[in-house]
């Protein structure tokens, strides 16, 4: 029972780095590896900005900025340089490793003995992990509603046919290679604002958080749309924030249940590789009701 | 209106695959004028309509629309004066976005994009009369997914969405091709309405040679990246398919092989 909270509080900071994988994976149909670097790349800048003194907000801030940077230069490779957008991501995702070691000076940096965002607020009257709760919602709640706006706006519109179909939206006048910078720059500031409060929550920044970060948010994404649906683009944001917090409950679980957190990943990856082939299964379940 | 001199385009140069596919096309259209380009297999009809929409650059020569040179203008930059229909009913529309959405782009083809909301319920009723034209109930579904919409509704709504806002230049690249000939029909006819109607510099690719003859003022014929016969006016009208293909032999020193032309 004790789990629910932090489970929840979890899904929640980790829902910013599965909206930022469905922008690119769903919304502009690019599978972007840089998430990988990114997401550590915005748990060590908050991390160093925070041991450095600045406030918590500001640390953040800057973060998302970092991952901003990282989306233009794999969008930079992708579109100006014409190299195929995973490989693009992979080549950013490296690169990041050793800037994020530059950043950090060392391969982990403790927040122990800082202020975070979770508990320079509350004066004390609530506890760290109902902080993380609360914090967790209130940014899951504006990323949402800037998000949906976003991406109702003329702009947010042609990124969303940009994923769609290039030669549509370029014979529409638009430049498609603004656009998909443009998603990659969303998705990986999300990415790293989720690596900044995670890090916090946490307690530390670690040079090697970012692995795996990729296949726990196609999870998120993957598993939301499967439950919670995709008929619009307020519903499928719905889905991947709750696909976010199912992902942590089934963890939770299989942890509970007594599975080796060494093995986590490996469970992760075969969940992800099973929910990407349903497609296939499902289109011979439905030809073998057809035929037979 | 439209000024093409002596365009070449070489695709993959210096390799094994060379093929020049554009060699001195020239080209000049008058306001109004409504072309049919035909030509066989590899003839260089998309080549060339390519060229003008900006899909690549070509190697020499210039493209010059309303007096504004565009010849290095990248393709998006083109769409401001060009609109497109393309063969594959796919192409010309966002499949996972809503009717509404798809012609709320288009209804900006040729300005930024900005921050305010893309689908204002304002532009609805616009969007409404003018789907109702097309007479194929699409009015009712504003909020349909356009990938349900079957290959002759998409070709209708990528026309619809290419002429919304008025092009200095339409290009239709045998858009009727891929559709089963009552609904080739249809969009053909749909075409000639808004072409005629609105007086639409038109450049219309078509396998069809019957349909080349009847719609248009002005026929083309490519033969091996050059224009081999240009007829127009009085005698275009009077133009009949036995006609053409006597032209195209006297042009090119040999017999057409007409199936590739007739048949479609
Ligand atoms: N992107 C490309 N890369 C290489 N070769 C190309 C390319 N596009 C066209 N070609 C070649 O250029 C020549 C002209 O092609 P084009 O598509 O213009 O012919 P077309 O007249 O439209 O023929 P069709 O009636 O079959 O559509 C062909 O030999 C074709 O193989
Ligand atoms: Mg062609």
């Amino acid at each position: 029972m004790d789990l629910i909270i932090p489970t929840i509080s979890q899904g929640l900071l980790w829902s910013l780095l599965a909206i930022g994988v469905f922008i690119t994976f769903r919304v502009l149909d690019i599978a972007d590896l840089t998430v990988e670097g990114s997401f550590p790349l915005g748990a060590a800048t908050a991390a160093a900005g925070l041991l450095a003194g600045w406030h918590p907000l500001t640390a953040i801030a800057v973060a998302a900025i970092a991952g901003m940077l990282s989306g233009v230069v794999t969008g930079f490779l992708c579109t100006k340089l014409r190299i195929p957008a995973l490989l693009a991501g992979i080549l950013t995702m490296i690169a990041l490793y050793s800037v994020n070691l530059h950043v950090m000076g060392k391969a982990n940096l403790s927040l122990l003995q800082v202020d975070t965002v979770f508990n320079i607020y509350g004066a004390g009257n609530i506890s760290q992990g109902n902080m993380i709760l609360l914090v967790g919602f209130i940014f899951v709640l504006l990323t949402g509603i800037v998000c949906y706006w976003f991406f109702g706006t003329e702009i947010g519109a042609a990124i969303r046919a940009t994923g769609c179909n290039q030669h549509m939206i370029r014979a529409n006048g638009i430049n498609t290679d603004v656009t998909i910078i443009l998603g990659l720059v969303i998705s990986n500031a999300l990415v790293a604002v989720s690596g900044a409060l995670v890090a916090q929550a946490n307690g530390f920044a670690d040079v090697g958080m970012g692995v795996g970060t990729i296949v726990i948010g196609l999870a998120s994404v993957i598993i939301g749309e499967v439950l919670f649906g995709t008929r619009s683009f307020k519903n499928c944001l719905v889905s991947v924030i709750l696909g976010s917090l199912v992902y942590r409950a089934v963890i939770a679980i299989v942890l509970q249940m007594g599975m080796p957190p060494n093995d986590l990943k490996l469970f992760t990856a075969i969940l992800v590789a099973i929910a990407l082939s349903m497609p296939l299964f499902q289109g011979k379940l439905k030809k073998r009701k057809v035929t037979g | 209106m439209l000024k093409i001199d002596n365009i070449y385009k070489t695709f993959n140069p210096g390799t094994i695959t060379e093929k020049v596919a554009l060699r001195g096309v020239s080209l000049h259209l008058k306001p109004g004028d409504f072309v049919t380009v035909i030509g066989g297999n590899g003839a260089g009809k998309s080549t060339l309509m390519n060229s003008i929409a900006g899909t690549f650059k070509v190697d020499k020569g210039s493209i010059v629309i309303d007096g504004e040179d565009i010849t290095k203008w990248g393709e998006h930059k083109r769409a401001k004066y060009i609109g497109r229909v393309f063969q594959d009913p796919m192409m010309g529309t966002a499949a996972n976005m809503q009717i509404e959405e798809n012609l709320a782009i288009a209804s900006r083809r040729g300005r930024m994009p900005t921050l305010s909301w893309s689908s204002p319920a304002a532009q609805r009723e616009v969007f409404r009369e003018q789907l109702k034209s097309l007479n194929l109930g699409l009015e009712d579904r504003l909020e349909s997914k356009v990938g349900l919409l079957s290959g002759g509704q998409r070709q209708a709504l990528t026309l619809l969405m290419a002429t919304l806002v008025e092009p200095k230049l339409l290009l239709l690249d045998e858009h009727t091709a891929a559709l089963d000939p009552k609904t080739a029909a249809q969009v053909l006819a749909l075409t000639n309405d808004i072409v005629n109607s609105r007086k639409l510099t038109t450049l219309m690719i078509t396998h069809n040679m019957k349909d080349a003859l009847s719609c248009g003022n002005r026929l083309i014929m490519l033969h091996d990246g050059k224009i081999l016969i240009d007829v127009s006016g009085e005698e275009k009208k009077h133009l009949t398919i036995r006609d053409l293909l006597a032209m195209f032999e006297k042009a090119a020193g040999s017999e057409l092989n007409s199936d590739a032309l007739l048949l479609s």
